[in-house]
């Protein structure tokens, strides 16, 4: 016995991996076994119930044994829930479990809902060999290894004898049915001793003495026992109980003992055992002399009571910091303290919501980057998900209540949610539900594999402020477009939120976004998934989010197109394909058609009119305007950026820097295919645009500018450039004081007021020189085009050949607004817009992204270029 | 001989060649709602719904079944991936279940057999199983930790229909792909003890287990080695991987497996990995390489297609398999091997 070792316990995972040699099965979810889980399950408490488990495998039991076999209880419906109660718990649920019972209905009930490898504890040849073959195959055929009592028609085994008889004989009936000899554990029955009756005090040597037969006489097998019935007479006086278990194991092990059922947290370390409680032991358990029982019995009253030492254990954890535990409560997805802990920081926190947006949310980002590095996997993400929801349940009352106190009563907007059909994954939705839920939005998750029409009803009988949708497999990409074609359909022009772990930004770009022209925006995860929708709901944000997301679609769109994925049709093909023209939203003549000097605008009106966003995007500070001024990370830079353009820019007012020039034309024009003829002066120009060949869906046209012309009569267009004078004095004055700063700021502010003059005299035209329109927008409706009409720029995606700017120059006068071309028609100074103007109703902004060899051609002889000249002019267009 | 012999005997020769998707060739067809329901009366609009054409076009299956034959695939499984009683409810077509099991085995034996009786080369038909769209193992209700969308037996239940069809059709083995979920695996593996028994003559399977995630597990957690032991009882005579993702990917997790499996593996894997639209971009030749690497550290019996895959992924990988060294199966080291998501084992 030199060798023993002398720990009991081989939880090392390590050691498990490469073949445990005892192998602890924690007991404690044994409702014969344990009072406390009794309890718990016969209220129906299965939170604390798995609770119990956890704390078995923390501690240590490699295997789970679950016993439901209480005469009060459906055992079976025990079983049942509980095991699937623990599998969606992958810290318990990565350990086999031992299904105990001694109905057989209860084992089976437990077998249809494990998956893993798990043992059956146990059968036996109580009723003779037949029946116990027959339940030894279904346990096999489950998949399930078995425990086998030394049990026989005459009864259970006491002697060692009966044991050895018994389990030779088993042996022989499963291995000859073909089972493996590893997937049979003998159980040769543990029985109290120390109960002062004579008979008794063998048991525990009875046993060791079998074990050590049955190994050698059945190889493969493994035995097991149940140690807690060894000390049964010192029930209540645990430091015995567990030196007892110590010791008893402490020799069975060598025999051959493999396996127990042990509570794996409450095991002493056999050194460590106070000497004589481990003498006295060690005489009862191998029968050593005559009052062995009573020597023990006497010592065990001074163990009485001393308990108290177990308190201490309290986990770790829960000494720490509230918003640490909160945080490890989230990650590890344990929910026991979940709502005293919430609590705790609710009262320390400002608001109930800042625990959600603190550190519940930074616990769900960690639960997030966990999932995403592959870390963490499904359920857990799950459970962490479900601790969440309990957490902010216990906050929405006290955010309710604070609404009520501050008058705000209604929700933040109604989120319908689902899985698309043909998908059952669900469990990103379901967080972002969570998240929206916690951030005060009412969502309706209408499940899993839900087909478009109950998504669009429910939207249309909840009256959703947004859709959402989302998908783990890749087919339920094309559902998606079919949900976004539906939408489409009816009209509807409810936003649509993409989310899901195939989903992408391109796709959404390429193939969703073009299906439905109401919003669509692709959310990347849940916790981007609360600003989207905040802003989708708010006044001021959602038409800055909406717009920017569809540029941002719009450049992905062309690159991809660019990136020669995409069809291409026959210029002839795309031509029938054009946008048609509708002669009832045909602009009226202008009122004061011509050219039109504009030599000075004040520039305060332009000031007014800025759209700040691209200029804090040229400082490389990724937000909107005005809410990047309280962003979190750039906010601060933001607001002393802005701070110094706005005194800037009250200088350049105040001391006229710059001086604002523009023309403007407005001419008669007919169309001739994709040409405009326009008449200028008194001769016609020829303006060639492109159109869209990339393959379109069913419904959706190739557009060219021209098809906003009337192509069957007369019609109008327009013309116009900007420039911004008089920077240069302003600019060598910085640069010879070394002040880059001022310089750039300067450049910015020019480029800013160039955009806004642009906007504002588009204002102009529209309203009184073409006089189309009557309009009364804000700065914020004109950045966003609510206005009808547009202004594309030749060289932007609607217009892409530079090259048109000569031309339209020309029709100006040659130098509009005193703006002057470079041979490579860049425009000088550089803070000028030049661009044309189209005043159908239904005219819009597009990209004509890739085209083919044919339009190539043609175009070149509709601009009266040669081929290589208009290959180079329309480079970015044909690759 | 019987068809686990027969193909354990040339497994032992040489690398087999197992065949590639329906799914991929289907698209390329673009058929119409019409043209998939092809006058069958039924509810629901039948586009994608690519199992019942093994009843309404089987000339398009039979096609499909045909090119995969003609670059050399052996093992010809049948195009019935969603053909069982829960997926069909989708399509309100449950009660066609057993047709569309019967026709899809009946197609892909003819095409076998006449290819035999050209060229005297065996082929295999494997009835293939898909996943389900319900899992056993987890909760759809994020409330209800304990809630499933069915049970044990009513997936046993609609596996058994499944594999009765299957066999009355004439498929050699069962097929238990694309496992996402080990408790519906068991659930099959139950199903086809139970039509074996019934049968009273061998029905071998062949388990196919698919990861959600590149640490190797599928998407009711089990690790690769877990799965093993949970299916090991139902002697497979394949265990394996497909889907998933490409073959490099895979590779790591077929290590894990060729050291404990006592049985021939087969993979097939997709065309690499999805591209942000979800389309599997990887050409014939560079799959071919992936695969070939397998050959050369001999972790595969049986390789085929899965997602993406085409003709000719399958055709450059038969082309790589030749000549090559199969996989030798070991024997079992005398253990328990018993598992949760995990796999756990006891020493002898």
């Amino acid at each position: 016995m030199s060798t023993q070792p002398k720990t009991i316990l081989d939880s090392e995972p390590a050691a498990a991996a490469a073949g445990a040699r005892f192998v602890n099965v924690g007991e404690r979810t044994n409702v014969t076994g344990s009072a406390k889980f009794k309890k718990l399950i016969l209220a129906g408490d299965y939170d604390a119930a798995v609770d119990v488990a956890r704390d078995q495998v923390e501690n240590g039991a490699q295997i789970i044994d679950v016993n439901m076999d209480e005469a009060l209880l459906d055992s079976e419906q025990a079983m049942t829930i509980f095991l699937k109660r623990i599998a969606a718990e992958p810290d318990i649920a990565r350990v086999p479990v031992m299904i105990d019972s001694s109905k057989w209905s209860v084992i089976e009930a437990g077998l249809k809902c494990v998956s893993g490898k798990p043992i059956v504890n146990s059968i036996s040849m109580k009723e003779g060999e037949a029946p116990f073959l027959e339940l030894a195959r279904k346990c096999r055929a489950y998949g399930a290894a078995v425990v086998v009592m030394a049990f026989d028609e005459v009864g259970q085994a006491d002697t060692a004898a009966r044991k050895i008889e018994i389990c030779e004989r088993a042996y022989k009936l499963l291995t000859a049915d073909g089972f493996e000899p590893q997937d049979i554990i003998f159980d040769p029955n543990i029985f109290a001793i120390a109960t002062g009756i004579d008979e008794h005090r063998r048991y525990a040597i009875d046993f060791i003495e079998a074990t050590a037969e049955i190994r050698r006489r059945c190889p493969g097998v493994h035995i097991s026992g149940g140690l807690s019935n060894l000390s049964f007479s010192f029930r209540g006086n645990e430091p015995v109980r567990r030196a007892m278990h110590s010791v008893f194991l402490y020799h069975a092990i060598p025999a051959g003992m493999d396996m127990g059922i042990v509570n794996a947290g409450q095991l002493e370390v056999y050194d460590q055992i106070d000497p004589e409680l481990r003498d006295a032991c060690e005489d009862v358990i191998l029968d050593r002399n005559e009052d062995a029982t009573e020597t023990l019995i006497a010592l065990a009253e001074r163990y009485k009571g001393t308990d108290a030492a177990e308190e201490k254990k309290l986990a770790e954890w829960r000494g720490l910091p509230v918003t640490e535990r909160l945080s490890y409560a989230l990650v590890k997805g344990i929910d026991a303290h979940i709502v005293e802990d919430t609590e705790e920081a609710r009262q320390q926190a400002e608001r109930p919501i800042h625990v959600i947006e603190g550190p519940l949310m930074d616990g769900m980002n960690v639960v997030g980057d966990l999932f995403g590095a592959g870390k963490m996997f499904l359920p857990q993400v799950v459970k962490s998900a479900r601790v969440m929801k309990k957490a902010v349940a216990h906050l929405i009352p006290f955010i309710e209540e604070e609404k009520e106190k501050s008058g705000v009563t209604a929700g933040k907007g109604r989120v319908v949610m689902a899985t698309v059909k043909g998908d059952v994954h669900d469990i990103g939705k379901n967080i972002v539900g969570v998240v929206l839920q916690c951030n005060g939005f009412e969502v309706i998750d209408l499940g899993v594999m839900v087909p478009w029409q109950t998504i669009l009803e429910s939207a249309n009988d909840n009256q959703a402020d947004m859709i959402g949708l989302s998908g783990l497999i890749t087919p339920s990409l094309d559902e998606m477009v079919t949900v976004a074609g539906e939408m489409q359909r009816l009209g509807l022009k409810t936003p649509l939120l993409i989310g899901g772990a195939t989903t992408s930004k391109a796709h959404t770009a390429l193939r969703i976004d073009p299906a439905y022209e109401g919003p669509v925006i692709h959310v990347l995860d849940a916790s981007r998934a609360v600003g989207v929708a905040s802003s989708l709901v708010s006044d001021t944000q959602c038409e800055p989010l909406v717009a920017k997301t569809a540029d941002e679609y719009e450049a992905l769109r062309i690159a991809r197109s660019r990136s020669g994925q995409s069809e291409l049709a026959s210029i002839a093909d795309a031509r029938a394909n054009a946008f048609a023209f509708d002669p009832s939203g045909q602009a009226p003549a202008p009122i004061r058609p011509g050219l039109h000097q504009i030599g000075e605008w004040p520039l305060r009106d332009l000031k007014a009119s800025i759209d700040w966003t691209p200029f804090f995007r040229a400082w490389e500070l990724a937000g909107n305007y005005p809410q990047i001024l309280d962003d979190e990370v750039v906010g601060e830079s933001a607001r002393s950026l802005f701070n110094d353009a706005q005194a800037m820019l009250d200088k350049i007012i105040a001391e006229r820097w710059v001086t604002p020039k523009a023309t403007v034309g407005l001419w008669r024009c007919k169309r001739e295919g994709d040409d405009v003829l326009v008449l200028a002066g008194n001769d016609w120009t020829r303006l060639p645009f492109l159109r869209q060949q990339v393959k379109k869906r069913e419904g959706r046209p190739n557009m060219s500018l021209a098809d906003f012309i009337n192509p069957e009569g007369e019609d109008w267009i327009g013309g116009f450039a900007v420039g911004i004078h008089g920077l240069e004095p302003h600019l060598e004055r910085f640069k010879a004081e070394n002040d880059d700063y001022s310089d750039i700021l300067l450049k910015a502010l020019s480029d800013r007021l160039a955009e806004s003059f642009a906007e504002v005299l588009h204002a102009e035209v529209r309203n009184r020189l073409w006089g189309y329109a009557d309009e009364h927008f804000s700065t914020a409706d004109l950045i966003r085009e609510k206005f009808q009409g547009i202004r594309p720029a030749p060289g932007y995606p609607a217009c892409p050949d530079h090259s048109l700017k000569p031309i339209l120059f020309e029709m100006l006068g040659g130098a509009p607004g005193e703006v002057s071309l470079t041979e490579n028609f860049a425009m000088l100074p550089t803070s000028a817009v030049s661009g044309f103007y189209f005043a159908h109703r239904d005219s819009q902004y597009f990209g004509v992204a890739r085209i083919g060899e044919d339009q190539l051609a043609d175009y070149a002889e509709r601009r009266g270029v040669d081929l290589d000249c208009a290959r180079r002019w329309l480079r970015p267009n044909l690759d | 001989m019987s068809a686990s012999q027969s193909l354990r005997s040339e497994a032992a020769k040489r690398i087999l060649i197992k065949d590639g998707p329906y799914g991929t060739g289907i698209q390329g067809e673009k058929l119409s709602g019409e043209a998939y329901c092809a006058g069958l009366d039924l509810l629901k609009d039948q586009k994608g719904n690519n199992d019942l054409l093994n009843l309404t076009q089987p000339q398009v299956v039979r096609t499909i079944c045909e090119r995969f034959a003609d670059v050399g695939a052996e093992i010809l499984a049948t195009n019935t991936f969603n053909a069982n009683r829960i997926s069909q409810a989708d399509y309100a077509a449950e009660h066609l279940v057993g047709d569309i099991n019967r026709a899809s085995a009946r197609i892909m034996r003819e095409v076998a057999d006449r290819y035999t009786a050209k060229d005297g080369k065996p082929r295999w038909i494997a009835g293939a199983l898909g996943p389900t769209n319900k899992t056993l193992s987890l909760s759809p209700d994020v409330n209800d930790p304990a809630y499933r969308e069915v049970d044990f037996d009513t997936v046993k239940d609609v596996y058994r229909e499944q594999i009765d069809a299957l066999v009355e059709g004439g498929v050699d083995f069962i097929l238990v792909e694309t496992v996402f979920d080990t408790l519906n695996a068991k659930a099959a593996i139950m199903a086809t003890l139970e039509a074996e028994q019934a049968l009273g003559r061998e029905l071998p399977l062949m388990v196919s287990m698919t990861l959600t995630d590149l640490s190797g597990r599928n998407l009711s957690g089990h690790t690769v080695e877990a799965f093993w032991a949970t299916v090991r009882h139902a002697k497979p005579v394949t265990i394996g991987l497909n889907c998933s993702f490409g073959a490099s990917q895979l590779r790591p997790h077929l290590v894990a497996l060729n050291g404990l499996a006592d049985t021939l593996i087969m993979a097939y894997p997709n065309a690499g990995l999805p591209n942000d639209l979800g389309e599997y971009d990887e050409v014939a030749a560079e799959t071919a390489a992936q695969v070939s690497e397998w050959f050369d550290a001999g972790l595969v019996n049986i390789v085929g297609g899965c997602c993406g895959t085409t003709p000719a992924h399958i055709a450059a990988i038969a082309k790589a398999a030749e000549g090559r060294m199969p996989r030798k199966v070991p024997t079992a080291p005398r253990q328990t091997l018993l598992a949760g998501l995990e796999p756990m084992v006891i020493a002898a």
